[in-house]
């Protein structure tokens, strides 16, 4: 264990547990957490992980973020084009990492708007992809500002889809729907509650279940034996450090 | 054919596709040349980039059927979200893969296709005329994605021959050969027109992502896509995103006479010239 990590670094460890034991399906990691998360389990307990580079092509190892240095070309494995994307995911090997705006007690999640839909008080990017995703593959979460405007009673705009039975028509395939984990600044939380809700796994260093709590809008369940979230080891800091981050732009993260 | 010629065939009221994604590979010289036309009331169906957001800002938008609107470097396109924050547009907001599929439905003339994307999320409850199907096969239900039908498309490519064969160099074709599938009037912008004895030196077979059959008209518009990238040729230029970003407000008025209600030459002219615009390097993500 290391003692000089940063929020950063915990939040990326805990993250890259979300493809453990995922085989040789396509991690993707949208945002910089989940992104150089992906890049940490593919260099450590998942090889079997496929990574692309941003467009439309397969990258054999995971390529550190930022400006490439010169001369850096990735080693490519694949073509992946857009259409095979959508062919890929739909097909269930992928598993991917976002950052929603909005989440609740079930997993539903908005990263279209915030407001009404005909008038919305922020228009954010639209739903993209995330509908799809989440209804052929298993997705996690990232949340960096884990607070009751995040954590919220009803999502202005269900994006991506959770466990809320209500949602599920009787006739809708469930089976390829899994929501795996979910990190926050705070903790590490997971879909395991009662009706799947929204459950504490792990505490990080220095916080009380309380706080948690307090920065959600909705009854959060914990498991049995709460502990702490594992802190980074030496080697899976200096993978951080010099592999896949050697520029530090994760210093931003938690910067505001 | 010019650009100003193919906003010359087109209408008020038209839906019309847009190719490219994002900020990649839009036709761009086209976009500008319906921003500056006294078109209205249209309906774009698009993966949007500065392409959305520049109709927004041109008041040609009546209806946007997208799945998202990102300038990819910049997250999100300001002229878009002023006008939904507005409430000035309808929208028909859908998950990508849904787009394609409608755009595929269009094109091999099917009137849905299936797929589970959309279910259990308000991509269903606020599209209403996006019904469900039972699978004949089974007791599943199914979105049914209706066909996304077009007026017309707009693509840019990197070569074509004046027939309507056309070459795409970049890594990723996107979804242009389905905007023009999808569509009853196809007009391709290209860097170059080529005799077709060109084609096959100046990529592989792989790169010829359009064939004649999917295109009306070909226009001639080197750099076309600028401010959006058209590898290998040119990456984004962040540069011009910035000040497309900042012209919001009342900043719109002076952006749209200095860069839409220009020629083609002028706007490059505009930019700070060709070798300007071909010295971006390519955009890494």
């Amino acid at each position: 264990m290391a003692d000089d990590y940063t929020l950063a670094d915990l939040c990326i460890v805990a993250c890259a547990e979300a493809w453990r034991d995922d085989g040789d399906i396509l991690a993707s990691g949208m945002g910089l957490v989940p992104r150089l998360a992906a890049g940490l389990a593919r260099l450590t307990f998942s090889p079997g992980l496929l990574m692309n580079d941003g467009e439309c092509r397969l990258a054999a190892e995971p390529i550190p973020v930022g400006p490439r240095a010169p001369g850096y070309e990735p080693q490519i494995e694949g073509w992946l084009p857009f259409r095979r994307v959508f062919e890929l995911l739909w097909s269930g090997r992928r598993h991917a990492m976002t950052i929603p705006t909005q989440i609740d007690r079930f997993g539903n999640i908005n990263i279209s708007f915030i407001g009404d839909a005909d008038k919305p008080k922020v228009q954010l990017l639209g739903v993209r992809g995330i509908p799809g995703n989440t209804i052929n593959h298993p997705c996690s979460y990232f949340v960096p500002n884990h607070g009751p405007r995040s954590f919220v009673h009803e999502v202005d705009m269900v994006s991506g889809c959770g466990y809320d039975p209500g949602r599920w028509a009787p006739s809708v395939r469930r089976d390829f729907h899994e929501l795996r984990l979910l990190v926050t600044n705070l903790a590490v939380l997971d879909f395991q509650g009662p009706d799947h809700q929204i459950r504490v796994r792990s505490l990080h260093p220095g916080v009380a279940l309380d706080q948690v709590r307090e920065q959600t809008s909705f009854p959060l369940a914990s498991v049995d034996d709460l502990g702490e979230t594992p802190t980074p080891t030496a080697e899976q800091l200096r993978i951080i450090r010099e592999v896949l981050d050697p520029k530090n732009l994760r210093a931003s993260v938690f910067k505001s | 054919m010019t650009t100003n010629d193919v906003v010359g065939e087109l209408r008020d009221g038209m839906t019309i596709g847009i190719g490219g994604w994002g900020a990649r590979r839009k036709p761009m010289a086209l976009v500008r040349a319906l921003a500056r036309s006294s078109l209205k009331d249209l309906t774009i169906v698009s993966y949007g980039g500065p392409d959305v957001g520049m109709l927004c800002a041109a008041g040609k938008v009546h209806k946007l059927i997208f799945g998202f609107v990102s300038l990819d470097l910049i997250p999100l396109d300001p002229h878009f979200r002023a006008v939904r924050q507005a409430g000035a547009i309808k929208i028909m907001e859908l998950d990508e893969g849904m787009l394609q599929w409608g755009l595929k439905a269009a094109m091999i003339r099917l009137p849905f296709l299936p797929t589970r994307a959309g279910l259990a999320t308000d991509v269903q409850q606020l599209n209403p005329e996006i019904k469900t199907i039972r699978s004949p096969y089974g007791s599943e239900s199914l979105l049914a994605m209706p066909a996304l039908e077009l007026d017309a498309a707009l693509v840019h490519v990197d070569h074509a021959d004046e027939r309507g064969n056309g070459q795409i160099l970049g890594d990723d074709p996107f979804f242009d050969d389905l905007y023009c599938g999808a569509a009853k009037r196809r007009y391709v912008s290209c860097e170059r027109i080529v005799p077709t004895a060109e084609l096959t030196t100046l990529g592989c077979i792989h790169t010829l992502a359009l064939n004649r059959t999917l295109v009306d008209a070909v226009i001639e518009a080197p750099l076309g896509a600028h401010p959006t990238m058209c590898t290998p040729k040119y990456g984004i230029d962040l540069e011009h995103l910035k000040t497309y970003a900042g012209a919001t407000g009342d900043g719109w008025a002076a952006y749209q006479q200095q860069f839409v209600d220009v020629d083609h030459a002028q706007y490059i002219e505009a930019i700070g010239g060709r070798a300007k615009i071909e010295s971006i390097p390519p955009t890494v993500f």
